[in-house]
């Protein structure tokens, strides 16, 4: 299509370029178009929180979001919280396979990275708060007990590693 | 400490452990590989048109203006794969796509593959359908009535009607029961249909490739029954097509039935040669439902002088929607699962199952339990209100003992009913606070009591319900094979431990593939809570046999009897000499001496049992778990919306085998329970879905899930793998009848239907302040 345009993204740190139309919606750009399929797609219209990501360090729906709006700010994925060193987890990540925060696991990597958003701006939030925050995320297998167990213990752990940049 | 279940003279090094899952870092990463993220190259978008009737015949349709379009590479009709399939051997209604007629809308009647989804989304307009509406029945009681048969939505019914089962059963003498009972009452409970509302999507991709083979990766909980499908509507025989069953993002039932999405792929990739991915967008998960049906039950509850349960009266009318599906199962369930965790003498059960124009039903997590222990247990509560006895003792008094029988022959083994009432009322600190809290704040208690897996297999067969194999190759690593579906429940973790603790080695050692049906041998798969107790004895059984082999090995090189060698942190050591000892990778190297890779297989199959009457399979299990749940509560007076704040839950799970596991089920368990008592509904409007999403779907957020404290009862079942049974479907049974229980004890009013929102709360609390006006006015 002729309105097609080639976007330069900023993900993960890295810019990538991606043929995007007008309409295309960020959630599709990252699964279909550059491979980002850490991102999950639950329900298309801003409901469950499987598809967040961080835009400019704020969680969003992804599935809710213009590709085209995203050019020039910081877009990080779940693949994007990976620390340089090899091998090593986040401490979200940590915290998470360590308390039992993922069953099924199609859940977590929206969660984690809102819990990201929300660690980076209260290092040590309460678990009302954490409740709050994730509010946005809907989990069917954990009863997010355990959810917000790993948000707490990530917390605590101190958040050693900075990620996104 | 030494258990009734330990290897002797092995230390316990994984078992009862808290162990994370052994995908829980994949899963955290987002490394995980769940079927919509498998990309093939030259895949196609599959599409399937959906009926816009309730109820109609298919007069023709026309799909050549689709297959002219330019990017579409076929097309497809039910009449081209008529061959009618259903989990059930008794029900095999279902089509691919609909042949004659359309049952619901929403229905599968045509479908696509083009190179893209705007591509595909255009050729399903182009397809042209004539169709001449019939008479939709929605409601259930309209399928009752006798029918001519081009009403009726199937061949085989009752009687000309829409009723697709009928079911009685009695026990002891109920009339009498009831006419000596010192306290008796019925009521009539009216349940709202509720669905699985799994995060990841229905997904299917399948591949006929130039082998003439077909592998089919789809999000499902029961590749077996898949495979069988699969066979029969393409007429192909069962070894030229693969099952992968990719990472799945939950079922809870809903991906338990082989269904026409996945048919349907599969022979667009046979007309067209590519790879064709089926997504579900989430409007067609709820067109796909197979959720918990709605009922209608009446439940007579007769209890004597003494506080005991004299008789139980059931009477369920479940709605099932289009298809069989697992229906007559629920049908059965929804009244032979009532005869535990109490001792009943007397009971009588008539079910029915209909057919209704609407989106099918089938089997949900507590799979055709739930309603009916909601009556049970509100009724146990109105009883024991009424003779002035402590619900909680009342229950007590009641508990089913281990080792007996039920009057409908169930065998139950261990039992720990009396266990979980003890430690939730304890938790809770029932005694203190039952009576005692102001008002709008209530506590309430329910018990529960489910299988671990069903007896008698759905094909009646002689081969095991689950067999693993092993295989060890020189580099140490123990492959696990299996056809058990890991779908978020922990099973994958729960071989690997089993495995990994009878072999004496780390976890680490074991890897699990039970996801391909090329090299897996044939579990039943992750339904009916079966997987711990079945799959878990077969993993037993099959390290075991390995063991058996590396210990002779051990002798073998050592000149000591095999008898004094047990495996031990990565060793073969003697017992009598604890120098004398052989590292395991050396016992594995002289083992493979004979035969190269070592193999070992294990298997279970469920003990005979149960009696001999109409309908006596259904319900039986190996073994039973049993739960009770305290829920406590407050009702905000000015808006009616009742807040759940804790709820103590006490699960008998044989034994915890991985308690992190276990937790995190129960936890679910209580979410989805707390979902259908205060919020669920799948709501219709005529034949239409009219909440197709998740958002007016309401599932519990973060901020509305009450604190939830498990507690693990442990009755080491003796023929449970390590002393386990289920739980990941009982602790949702509880749940409900706790929440209304509570509500009761906050504001005295009883709800005898579900979802008890706010707006039903605030009514009865508006009839309640106009009584009570009304009384003081008379007082004046
Ligand atoms: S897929 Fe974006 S919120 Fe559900
Ligand atoms: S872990 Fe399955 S939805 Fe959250």
């Amino acid at each position: 299509m002729t309105r097609t345009r080639i976007l330069r993204l900023k993900i993960n740190g890295h810019e990538r370029e991606v043929a995007a139309e007008p309409n295309a919606i960020l959630l599709d750009v990252l699964r279909e178009g550059l491979g980002l399929t850490g991102t999950k797609r639950g329900c298309d219209m801003g409901t469950c929180g499987c598809c967040n990501v961080l835009l400019d360090g704020r969680p969003v729906n992804s599935c809710l979001v213009l590709a085209w709006d995203c050019e020039d700010r910081e877009i990080t994925t779940i693949e994007g919280l990976l620390p340089e060193d090899p091998g090593a987890l986040h401490p979200l990540q940590e915290a998470w396979a360590e308390t039992g925060g993922s069953q099924c696991g199609f859940c977590s990597p929206g969660f984690i990275v809102t819990a990201e958003a929300l660690l980076r701006e209260d290092p040590e939030p309460t678990e009302t708060r954490v409740r709050e925050a994730l509010s946005g995320n809907l989990c069917r297998c954990t009863g997010y007990k355990k959810i917000v167990e790993a948000v707490l213990k990530a917390a605590r752990s101190g958040r050693g590693v900075e990620v996104g940049s | 400490m030494t258990h009734p279940h330990d290897i002797p003279n092995q230390p316990r090094r994984l078992l009862g452990k808290r162990i994370p899952l052994v995908d829980a870092k994949r899963k955290a990463t987002g490394q995980a590989v769940y079927t919509d993220d498998i990309r093939l190259p030259g895949t196609l978008v599959g599409k399937i048109l959906r009926s816009p009737h309730p109820h109609a015949k298919i007069l023709s349709i026309d799909t050549g203006k689709a297959e002219a379009l330019p990017g579409v590479h076929a097309v497809l009709t039910g009449r081209e794969a008529p061959a009618r399939f259903g989990v059930l051997p008794v029900s095999q209604d279902e089509t691919a796509l609909a042949v004659d007629k359309v049952r619901f809308i929403g229905d599968n009647v045509a479908a696509v593959a083009a190179e893209d989804e705007a591509t595909a989304l255009e050729a399903l307009g182009l397809i042209e359908v004539e169709y001449e509406p019939l008479r939709a029945f929605l409601d259930m009681e309209q399928s009752l009535e006798p029918v001519p048969e081009e009403l009726r939505l199937h061949t085989k019914t009752v009687g000309g009607t829409n009723i697709h089962k009928e079911v009685s059963q009695e026990f002891g003498e109920v009339d009498r029961a009831f006419e000596e009972a010192a306290w008796k009452k019925t009521r009539d409970f009216r349940f709202i249909g509720v669905t699985h509302a799994f995060t990841e999507p229905m997904c299917t991709l399948a591949w006929f490739d130039a082998d003439d083979r077909l592998t089919i990766w789809s999000a499902t909980q029961v590749p077996h029954y898949l495979h069988r499908a699969l066979s029969k509507v393409l007429e192909m025989p069962m070894h030229r097509i693969r099952v992968v069953r990719p990472c799945v993002g939950g079922g809870f039932g809903g991906k338990s039935d082989p269904f026409p999405h996945e048919m349907v792929a599969a022979l667009l990739s046979r007309k067209c040669r590519r790879p064709v991915k089926i997504l579900f967008d989430r409007e067609e998960v709820f067109y796909s439902n197979h959720g918990r049906h709605p009922s209608k039950i009446r439940f007579g509850l007769a209890v004597g002088k003494d506080g005991t349960i004299r008789a139980l009266d059931i009477d369920a009318l479940i709605d099932g929607g289009a298809w069989g599906s697992f229906g007559v199962v629920t049908t059965y369930y929804n009244g032979v699962l009532a005869n535990g965790p109490y001792r009943v003498d007397n009971f009588r059960y008539h079910g029915r199952r209909v057919y209704t124009n609407k989106p099918p039903c089938g089997a949900m997590r507590g799979h055709g339990a739930v309603n009916t222990r909601f009556a049970y247990e509100v009724l146990l509560d109105e009883a024991a209100h009424d003779l002035g006895l402590d619900p909680a003792e009342f229950r007590l008094r009641n508990a089913l003992p281990p080792n007996t029988k039920t009057v409908n022959e169930f065998r139950i083994t261990t039992s720990g009913i009396r266990e979980c009432i003890e430690r939730a009322v304890e938790a809770s600190e029932w005694k203190r606070k039952k009576g005692n809290l102001p008002f709008g704040e209530g506590i309430g208690i329910a018990g529960g009591f489910y299988i671990s897996g069903s007896a008698l297999p759905i094909h009646w067969d002689d081969i095991p319900q689950s067999t693993v194999h092993l295989k060890v190759d020189l580099d140490g690593g123990v492959t696990i094979h299996s056809m058990a579906a890991e779908i978020g429940q922990g099973s994958d973790t729960m071989l690997a431990q089993i495995v990994a603790e009878v072999l004496g080695l780390d976890i680490g050692f074991c890897r699990v593939r039970t996801h391909d049906t090329d090299t897996a041998p044939i579990d039943l798969g992750s339904y009916s809570s079966r997987v711990t107790f079945m799959a878990g004895n077969a993993a037993r059984q099959a390290a075991e046999n390995l063991r058996a082999r590396l210990l002779r090995a051990a002798a073998d090189l050592t000149g000591y009897p095999v008898e004094v060698f047990v495996l031990r942190e990565g060793e073969a050591v003697n017992v009598t000499r604890p120098e004398i000892r052989v590292p395991y990778l050396e016992a594995v190297r002289r083992a493979m001496k004979e035969c190269g890779a070592l193999q070992a297989t294990g298997s279970y199959r469920s003990p005979p049992m149960g009696g001999k009457f109409k309908g006596a399979a259904a319900g039986l299990s190996p073994t039973y778990s049993f739960q009770a749940f305290v829920a406590q509560l407050k009702v905000d007076l000015e808006t009616g919306k009742p807040r759940v704040l804790d709820v103590w839950a006490a699960h008998d799970c044989g034994r915890a085998l991985n308690p992190l596991a276990v937790e995190g089920q129960i936890e679910g368990s209580v979410h989805m329970g707390l979902g259908q008592v205060l919020s669920e509904a799948f709501l219709y409007n005529g034949g239409n879905v009219l909440n197709p999403n998740l958002c007016d779907y309401r599932t519990l957020s973060p901020t509305e899930t009450p604190r939830i404290h498990p507690i693990l009862v442990e009755t080491n079942d003796p023929e449970g793998p390590f002393g386990a049974k289920e739980c990941g479907e009982g602790p949702l049974l509880p749940v409900l009848p706790a929440v209304a229980n509570a509500l009761y004890d906050a504001i005295g009013v009883r709800f005898y239907e579900l979802p008890i929102t706010a707006d039903r709360v605030f009514r009865a609390l508006e009839r309640q302040r106009k009584r009570r006006a009304v009384k003081d006015l008379a007082a004046r």
